[in-house]
């Protein structure tokens, strides 16, 4: 634990320095400004100018094809494999340009961590799961470091109780809540500033879905969350701030609360109401 | 239908007929299904059946006690004779006379030189050179006369296994007979286990005829085919699924890729010729041209059976290991790989099995001469497996069909070793995951 405490300290001086040098990024730790996506001809994303903030959940609404997985996707460029995918306007992190020459991708994607849609672990064992990152990324060199940050992210994908004793058995044996709580400390043992969740909770069951909605509230006060989601209850649960798309634009974003009670737009009241999506 | 009780339509005959029918006819394919699978057992059995059959007397000679005479001065040993001398001189003695001598001394009623020539014809011609290789080896033996198991001709051999019905023989004369029943008689003639096919090169005399020349050439072989053809597939394979940008050259490559792999052998024989043989002089007949130009055949093999396990591999573990930030080679290395790895050795295990029972191309670049010492490196000349086989199938003497169906043998048994050891190593990639 000694480990990640000094993770945590060693993050906030860290995010500290770094505002000192943004001072004009504020709280938001991404930045989208005019963002384009195209795949092939199609227009996916038009025009989309969104911030995610830290300590705080973003969520991302909007009906099938509306384009928020797609953005979400861009924040940490896993677009980028996609052959036929082309990325338009400035997307930073704590003020720096994501397609810089400064930015490498590979450190892109150990600073803003992604959950998938679909538990997929590893087909290893539990503790290389969740080991895995810190391994590729050289955060520990000593067994009881990778010990650590196993135990600390496990636990604090509040995985830990129910997996210490089959650290061993494989990812893939686990329950399908269990495994999506298990990418997600996969995900925070590398101690990323900013987490992509795409609507994580569509492949589980009620209690599971509320065991991580439960998990993303408390991770809150770590790191900036945007989640994706189809589910009007969920964004309503667990987020701050919701942005809602329709068919490829940003309709409009801003606290969750006005968005749910009071939006300005038609298309988003008549959206949330249930009117279509 | 609305005033049909429930489930009505469903009852009536013509909805049973056709129930029946669907019924009837799932039947019929699962008996077909299980009577293909029988016939294709029932002929499996039959040929194997028939290979051990033909080939079990490959495994077993008949060989013939003699009492060679094995005094210093027989062999041209005088006592003022330095070690060095010494050893010369029993490296270069008549051992065949010796031989000679021994037989004759069996039967001196025997005269006249086409009889005396013919009794001689008993013992194979290999048997001087077998008693030299025992003497050199073990000086201790000259001294007196010594008895001696020395291999026998293979007409004998072939006398005795046929148990007397040499019908229709011409070449096994009367007097042969005879004499060979003599010899049996004084308990000369045994039918021992035949190390010297297990052991030694091909040769002239069937009796002497081994498959270890060729097995050792096939061996070398296919070592140089896996060396080459495992990583060059594997990374073509991984090059083209996980880094290649789909544009028309990368489409280009796959279909010659495929069009590749349904070329006819002998052209790939051909090419080596040309390429190997021709361009890059590379010693003739040697196993490693015979490993290059066996690996261009199976290349497209691996390459393609390589894709097709690397496109199996679930999307999803590769977009968890980017977005934690593994690079496209961590990605390949740790996950892609060993995940599609029991698939690659199936594809593997496939080609390889194919460059060993392969025939054409190796005529073409000459491993198919006649070759007696056993090779001993990746440049000597040699034969392989099948062509031996091919060798001995087209030679006269009788003695060879055994020797064929032996030699079938000898490959299947390579063949299944090779692929036993592929699968076992499959079996634990598997289990670390």
């Amino acid at each position: 634990m000694a480990t990640a405490q000094l993770a945590e300290v060693k993050r906030e001086e860290r995010s500290l320095a770094e505002e000192a040098q943004a001072p004009d990024t504020g709280r938001a730790r991404m930045r989208a400004k005019g963002v384009d996506v195209y795949y092939g001809d199609t227009h996916a994303v038009q025009n989309v100018s969104l911030d995610i903030y830290e300590d705080e959940v973003t969520a991302l609404i909007g009906p099938s094809g509306c384009g928020k997985s797609t953005l979400l996707r861009c924040f940490n460029r896993m677009n980028d494999t996609i052959p036929s995918c082309r990325v338009e306007g400035e997307i930073t992190l704590d003020g720096m340009d994501i397609h810089g020459d400064q930015m490498d991708v590979v450190q892109l994607r150990a600073r803003v961590g992604m959950v998938f849609q679909k538990p997929n672990p590893f087909p290893k064992s539990v503790y290389d799961n969740v080991a895995y990152g810190p391994r590729i990324h050289g955060l520990a060199s000593s067994r009881s470091e990778f010990d650590a940050i196993v135990e600390a992210s496990l636990a604090r994908a509040g995985l830990w109780e129910e997996v210490k004793d089959r650290l061993s058995e494989p990812g893939t044996s686990l329950s399908g809540g269990q495994q999506q709580r298990l990418c997600i400390a996969r995900a925070i043992a590398v101690d990323p500033e900013v987490i992509l969740m795409d609507e994580p909770c569509s492949a589980l069951d009620p209690i599971a879905t509320a065991r991580i909605e439960e998990l993303i509230y408390e991770l809150r006060g770590r790191y900036a969350i945007a989640i994706v989601t189809h589910n009007m209850q969920q964004a309503a649960r667990v987020s701050q701030r919701t942005a809602f798309f329709h068919l490829g634009t940003l309709v409009e974003s801003g606290p969750t609360d006005e968005i749910f009670t009071n939006p300005r737009e038609a298309r988003t009241s008549d959206y949330i109401t249930g009117r279509y999506g | 239908m609305t005033d049909e009780a429930p489930g009505a339509r469903w009852a009536a005959p013509e909805m049973q007929r056709r129930l029946a029918r669907r019924n009837a006819a799932e039947r019929r394919f699962q008996r077909l299904g299980q009577l293909a699978i029988a016939l294709a057992m029932a002929s499996l059995g039959v040929l194997l059946f028939a290979i051990v059959v033909r080939g079990i007397g490959a495994f077993q000679t008949t060989e013939l006690r003699l009492d060679v005479d094995l005094r210093p001065e027989t062999l041209g040993l005088t006592p003022d004779m330095s070690d060095e001398e010494r050893e010369g001189a029993l490296a270069q003695a008549d051992y065949r006379g010796v031989v000679r001598d021994a037989l004759r001394a069996l039967f001196p009623e025997v005269e006249g030189r086409s009889q005396l020539r013919e009794l001689t014809g008993l013992i194979s011609r290999g048997a001087g050179v077998e008693l030299r290789g025992r003497v050199v080896s073990d000086p201790s033996l000259v001294g007196g006369s010594v008895s001696v198991w020395l291999p026998a001709d293979d007409e004998v051999d072939l006398y005795r296994k046929a148990e007397g019905d040499v019908s229709g023989e011409g070449r096994f004369s009367a007097r042969r007979i005879a004499w060979t029943e003599a010899l049996s008689e004084q308990g000369r003639l045994r039918t021992a286990f035949n190390l010297r096919f297990l052991t030694s090169g091909d040769s002239r005399e069937p009796e002497l005829a081994g498959i270890w020349g060729a097995l050792v050439g096939s061996a070398l072989t296919m070592a140089i085919t896996l060396a080459l053809v495992f990583p060059l597939g594997v990374a073509a394979a991984v090059y083209l699924e996980e880094f290649a940008p789909r544009s028309r050259w990368t489409a280009l490559i796959e279909v010659n890729i495929n069009n590749l792999a349904a070329v006819p052998s002998i052209v790939f024989g051909l090419l080596g010729l040309a390429v190997f043989l021709g361009a890059a002089n590379l010693p003739r007949s040697a196993p490693i041209v015979g490993g290059l130009t066996l690996a261009l055949m199976t290349l497209p093999t691996i390459i393609i059976t390589g894709r097709v396990s690397i496109q199996a591999v679930p999307p999803s573990i590769r977009e968890a290991a980017r977005g934690l930030g593994a690079s496209s080679l961590q990605v390949v290395v740790h996950h892609v790989l060993p995940l599609a790895m029991p698939g690659i050795m199936t594809g593997t295990i496939i080609g390889m099995a194919r460059a060993l029972g392969e025939t054409a191309p190796l005529l073409m670049i000459g491993m198919v001469a006649f070759v007696v010492d056993v090779p001993t490196s990746f440049t000597d000349a040699s034969t392989a497996l099948p062509v031996q086989i091919y060798l001995w199938a087209d030679s006269p003497e009788r003695a060879f069909v055994e020797k064929t169906s032996g030699a079938i043998l000898v490959l299947l048994a390579f063949l299944i070793a090779m692929n036993g050891l592929a699968i076992a190593m499959r079996r634990r990639f598997e289990k670390r995951w």
